[in-house]
């Protein structure tokens, strides 16, 4: 036996702050990133999972980049994170949060990142948070910080950790320490105490599941961590859930299903492109991107269903048919999907090949399997959205 | 009759020239939660060193070599439909398949319980 994929013993030299609370729990710690991180505890993925679905999983997710981007006012920030990225971020309001990505001047993706504006409080309006994946936080900050105008400073908050709490159950088990938690909706982003501890509060995730993400001082995020495992509803979750979990809800991993080779638009993410900055451009790559999204994308991120009960692997080319000799696609995520016991994938195929039901087949240890382009997510997403919008 | 081991955390038992194969406990453990198991058609003539199977976690993929050469003469199609019987008893009822032995030569050079224990300790 030998294992054909990338998960190593650990041998990475940084811990998050919670690091002590996994190994008492009987985590399998992994190398991911250059953190030792837990891939699994006790239960292990599937139950982990699935508790998530039904009740609420909570993740350290502290390996990620925070970092706050700061200046003399709301509006100098918002223009110049708006040179680096194609979303909408100067008509971000206080207290919202938007997924946008970090582009190059060919339209790739140098990274993905949540932009959040902090209420406005008595310390003034004046900066954005940046969470960023940790392969790429050094890269993304030291590429911001050179980009942006003087007066705008990339300070990472690297005495900071983050948790996550997703699932059904998260708003009923945050609530219990933070009732102020209930008023938020899908994207608000609040300062919050939890349980006599301050924390920047977001109604997001990355699992399709209502939840929350909690930046949190590392000195004190033990003890929020501690308070929210006491819970019996909760249960603590690995990296192999959350990647499970992200890919049941359509969501991409960079590394995995974008990098600085997919364009936003080839990715799906057109819809995190708003109409101002698609007429005005002023972002890297946006000659290119603006001419996919007028004329569509030579290949699409699409969903897949394999048949049969064998998971298709990133890596595994794409074809039209059995005979045909040349690949018209790859797949770039997949797995046994544990909500709906079937396997499950993404991938890219070319535009003409990425309409729903569009039959392919994928070619595995040397066979070629049927599957079929699925809609995504393929398990629906709850996120709590205001339905005032 | 000893159980043998190989260094791809393969088990081999051998009795009237059937030699019985599966993935060790410590292999399992590793795979964590095994949801897809792929075994070869009986009959298949396969060298020692061939991928025989394929045992899938939510997160890894991992080929099964078969530790000596022969002619599959069945497979354990308990697995197949519940893969994760791999996980609950992987040294006896999860076994993956049985082979004729062609060259008893081929057991040469296996390990046996205590080395194996120290290659995963």
């Amino acid at each position: 036996m030998a294992e054909t994929d990338t998960a190593q013993p650990s041998t990475a030299s940084n811990r998050t702050p919670l690091y002590d609370a996994h190994v008492a729990a009987g985590a399998r710690m992994v190398e991911f990133a250059g953190y030792h991180m837990p891939l699994h505890y006790a239960p292990g993925v599937l139950k982990e999972h699935l508790h998530c679905r039904q009740a609420a999983a909570l993740f350290d997710v502290s390996h990620m980049g925070q970092a706050e981007l700061a200046g003399p006012d709301f509006e100098t920030v918002a223009v110049a994170l708006e040179t680096l990225v194609p979303a909408d971020i100067v008509g971000l309001p206080p207290g919202r949060q938007r997924y946008t990505q970090l582009t190059t001047d060919d339209g790739g993706i140098i990274d993905d990142l949540m932009v959040s504006r902090p209420p406005i409080e008595e310390g003034g309006d004046w900066r954005l948070h940046l969470v960023v994946n940790a392969a790429r936080k050094h890269f993304d900050f030291t590429r911001i910080a050179t980009k942006v105008p003087d007066e705008v400073a990339v300070k990472p908050l690297d005495d900071m950790a983050m948790i996550a709490l997703q699932g059904p159950a998260a708003e009923l088990v945050l609530s219990d320490l933070a009732p102020a938690v209930s008023a938020m909706s899908f994207l608000d982003v609040a300062m919050v105490e939890i349980d006599a501890v301050p924390t920047m509060v977001s109604r997001s995730g990355y699992t399709g599941e209502d939840g929350f993400e909690i930046s949190v001082l590392a000195s004190r995020s033990a003890h929020i961590w501690r308070r929210l495992t006491a819970d019996h509803r909760v249960m603590p979750a690995g990296l192999g859930a959350r990647d499970s979990l992200r890919l049941e809800a359509g969501l991409c991993l960079y590394g995995a299903d974008i990098s600085t080779t997919t364009t936003p638009v080839e990715a799906s993410l057109g819809w995190s492109i708003d109409g101002r900055r698609r007429d005005e451009g002023g972002f890297p790559g946006a000659a290119v991107i603006r001419r996919e999204l007028a004329h569509g994308p030579l290949r699409k991120r699409v969903g897949l269903y394999p048949e049969g009960a064998a998971p298709i692997r990133p890596g595994t080319p794409l074809f039209e048919d059995r005979t045909s000799e040349r690949a018209v696609g790859y797949v770039t995520s997949g797995t046994l999907s544990p909500s709906l016991n079937v396997p499950v994938a993404m991938g890219y195929v070319t535009a003409p090949l990425s309409a729903n039901g569009t039959a392919l087949v994928a070619e595995v240890r040397g066979t070629r399997r049927p599957l079929s382009v699925a809609p995504m997510p393929f398990v629906p997403t709850h996120y709590k959205r205001n339905t005032s919008e | 009759m000893h159980t043998k081991y190989t260094t791809d955390h393969e088990w081999i038992t051998l009795a009237d020239g059937i030699a019985t194969v599966g993935i060790t406990s410590y292999a399992q453990d590793q795979l964590g939660d095994v949801v897809f198991v792929e075994l070869p058609e009986v009959g298949r003539q396969v060298s020692k060193g061939e991928a025989v199977g394929v045992v899938e976690s939510v997160k890894v993929a991992s080929d099964v070599y078969a530790p000596v050469g022969g002619e599959v003469t069945e497979t354990n199609a308990a697995i197949v439909k519940d893969p994760s019987l791999v996980n609950a008893d992987p040294e006896s009822g999860a076994w993956f398949l049985r082979l004729r032995l062609s060259d008893t030569a081929d057991m040469d050079g296996l390990l046996d319980a205590e080395s194996y224990r120290k290659l995963t300790a």
